[in-house]
């Protein structure tokens, strides 16, 4: 178990920044996950932990000590591949003994060690089978096994699950946090799956395009999104945002084409006139009959089966909003949207960033408790 | 495109059998021949079924042509020449695919250019060579202006003259570095993370992965360097000790260089017994043979 500290880690190709200064202090025994879109970064700068990757700019240090010098093997780390990487001509045994027959272990020590760990994945069956032999989800504890026979102080993972079917997925992310609990390891973890980062996180960390967005528990950042990147790429759907004026006075934000979105002006006191962006969740608003809140014209819904997300415009922009009840619409038909005051969220249109002048958000339904990060 | 009509059948069918008797002629006349007595052989027109002659021809040659000693040769070479060429194919791919130095690709070019240049063009200068083996080095020191006094290392007559000229191998570096390209970078970076340093890396992962390409090398080499045929008639001057098989062939066709009336059924028993050790490894190496050609499986 060990602190990771990353301290304005950057990463060129030639010419190309990929990340550009990233700042993350992981605590020992934390399972943090690295999310973000494709292309963003995540994996390279999992593989600088890793020493996969040479470190352009910038210091990481693992329980205290520096490693932008040193060998993979001497960084305490282990790490498990999308693909799994299993060594096809090796059996699962010697698969997950591997590391150990290189670090000189006798025979009858890494069988000992080999079956246990084995015994603790379920794989006692397939010592003998070749990686070819197993399937999909068998490969991938095969892989965690041979990660864990090392006792790593670092555990990295570079989207484990993402070649696995729906189900299999959902039974070897309980299988991973499990396996985080028992061993208590301190765990990076990077997938572009929100679902995946929400429920195993400890924090979650969100880049984009090389930079760090936002770090923060699940519940921070999908309840006080710190930009309007974070905003829109976690829940299923993204909060809605809405381009517009902010007009303190009134207490409303002016969207474009006329409406108007009123918001807690005691919560947000301390926000300027500007131009804003306005945010707030589809589970949060309630459809209206035309007329009431904003105006919307509907375009299609999508069956969730618990409910049903509606997809309209209003204000020049897409809206979702979930719905529970059966009623029918059809394309072009116009809807209202009632927008609770405080669910409303405001962004800076410039910047994206999460307006300043916010108060403690206690009035918040459901907010998180935040803690100094 | 797979087509099921009876008439291509056929057309296909008969195109096979063409191909094959076209192939297989050759080989069924030095059988039939190999299987005659001497006035059986010369009449005209050749007979076209074995005649039962063949034990007696295999042993004559076989006596005639010091087959003895000279399959024991021939069978050195190829099998030096055969390992080597693996090896060195191998160790040069792997540096060229696995390590980032500034002359890689310049290194990799020379090599691949050398395919132009097979024994045959260089045989002078390469027989140079292997009569004082240390002379290109001498001449480096001359060249230098220092007076080191190399000994003569003369290869001419030995194993390591038949053997190491032939190592040189383009053709088994390119195919071993298309297959390190098919190698997934992230088995690399798995056996890196296993602590795995890259000689361990090499014994361990690349060459047990690498059986097939290694099994398809090795039919093509040991055919190729068995039938040497130039070489070893340069290097070699004690025929007694140092002929090779394909050597003794020439000695044993008949030509008046010899003296001898023609003695084709002895001649092809001969052939028949050079030709058995390569076709021998081709059908024991055949199933390799051919997934190393084409190489996917995982
Ligand atoms: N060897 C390389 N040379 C140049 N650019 C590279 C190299 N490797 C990665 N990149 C670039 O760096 C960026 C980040 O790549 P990275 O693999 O970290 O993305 P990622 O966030 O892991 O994406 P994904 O979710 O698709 O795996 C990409 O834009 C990619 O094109
Ligand atoms: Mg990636």
């Amino acid at each position: 178990m060990a602190e990771i500290a990353i301290r304005s880690v950057k990463k060129t190709y030639g010419k190309v920044q990929v990340v550009h200064g990233v700042d993350l202090a992981v605590r020992a025994g934390e399972f943090v996950v690295i999310l973000g879109p494709s292309g963003c970064g995540k994996s390279t700068l999992l593989r600088m932990i890793a020493g996969l990757e040479a470190i352009s700019a910038g210091e990481i240090a693992i329980g205290g000590r520096v490693v932008n010098r040193l060998e993979p093997r001497e960084r305490g780390c282990a790490m498990v591949f999308q693909n799994y990487a299993l060594y096809p001509h090796m059996t699962v045994a010697d698969n997950i003994g591997y590391a150990l027959k290189v670090a000189g272990l006798g025979k009858a020590e890494r069988r000992a060690k080999v079956e246990a760990v084995a015994a603790s994945l379920g794989l006692e069956d397939f010592l003998d089978r070749k990686p070819g032999q197993l399937s999909g989800g068998q490969r991938q504890r095969v892989a965690m096994g041979r990660a864990m026979i090392r006792e790593p102080k670092v555990f990295l993972y570079d989207e484990p699950l993402s070649n696995l079917d729906a189900r299999l997925r959902v039974a070897m992310r309980v299988e991973i946090r499990k396996l985080h609990q028992r061993l208590g390891t301190t765990t990076l973890f990077v997938t572009h799956d929100q679902v995946e980062a929400m429920t195993l996180a400890d924090r979650i960390v969100v880049m984009n395009a090389g930079k760090v967005e936002q770090v923060g528990t699940p519940k921070e950042v999908y309840g006080r999104p710190e930009s309007t990147f974070v905003a829109g790429f976690i829940g299923t759907p993204g909060l809605n945002l809405l381009p517009g004026t902010l007009d303190p006075g009134a207490g409303v934000v002016h969207l474009e084409g006329g409406q108007r979105l009123a918001y807690d002006r005691q919560r947000w006191a301390g926000a300027g006139a500007g131009r804003v962006m306005a945010g707030f969740r589809a589970e949060a608003a309630r459809m209206a009959r035309p007329g009431q809140g904003l105006d919307a014209v509907f375009e299609f819904s999508e069956e969730l089966g618990a409910a049903r997300l509606v997809h309209g415009t209003t204000g020049g922009a897409m809206v979702v909003v979930s719905l529970s009840d059966g009623r029918d619409l059809s394309p072009g038909d116009r809807f209202g949207v009632d927008v609770p005051a405080g669910e409303v969220q405001l962004f800076d249109a410039g910047t994206g960033r999460r307006l300043s002048g916010e108060r403690a958000p206690a009035a918040v339904p459901g907010a998180p408790v935040l803690e100094a990060v | 495109m797979i087509e099921r009509t009876p008439l291509l059948n056929l057309v296909t069918h008969l195109v096979l059998v063409s191909g094959l008797v076209l192939l297989l002629m050759p080989l069924w006349i030095v059988f039939v021949a190999a299987s005659h007595d001497f006035h059986t052989v010369n009449q005209v027109p050749m007979p076209l079924w074995p005649g039962d002659h063949l034990a007696e021809n295999l042993a004559v040659a076989w006596q005639k042509g010091n087959f003895d000693r000279v399959m024991v040769n021939s069978l050195i070479v190829a099998l030096g020449v055969t390992v080597g060429k693996i090896v060195i194919a191998a160790l040069s791919a792997f540096s060229i695919v696995y390590f980032n130095y500034r002359l890689r690709m310049l290194v990799f070019w020379v090599i691949f250019v050398t395919l132009m240049l097979p024994l045959e063009v260089r045989i002078v200068p390469t027989y140079a060579v292997a009569a004082d083996a240390l002379r290109p080095f001498q001449a480096m020191f001359d060249a230098v202006g220092l007076s080191v006094d190399l000994p003569e290392w003369n290869l001419l007559n030995t194993y390591s003259g038949l053997i190491l000229p032939l190592i040189a191998t383009a053709t088994g570096t390119f195919l071993y570095r298309q297959f390190f390209l098919t190698v997934p970078d992230e088995l690399t970076e798995a056996a890196k993370m296993d602590g795995a340093g890259p000689v361990r890396f090499f014994l361990e992962v690349l060459m047990p992965l690498s059986k097939t390409n290694m099994a398809a090398l090795a039919t093509i080499m040991f055919v190729w360097s068995w039938n040497q045929y130039l070489w070893p008639l340069l290097v070699v001057t004690d025929h007694q000790t140092f002929a090779t098989a394909t050597m003794q062939l020439q000695k044993i066709t008949p030509g008046p260089a010899f003296g001898e009336p023609p003695i084709w059924n002895v001649a092809m028993a001969a052939n028949l017994i050079v030709l058995t050790p390569p076709v021998l490894v081709t059908i024991l190496l055949q199933r390799w043979f051919v997934r190393g050609l084409i190489s996917t499986d995982k």
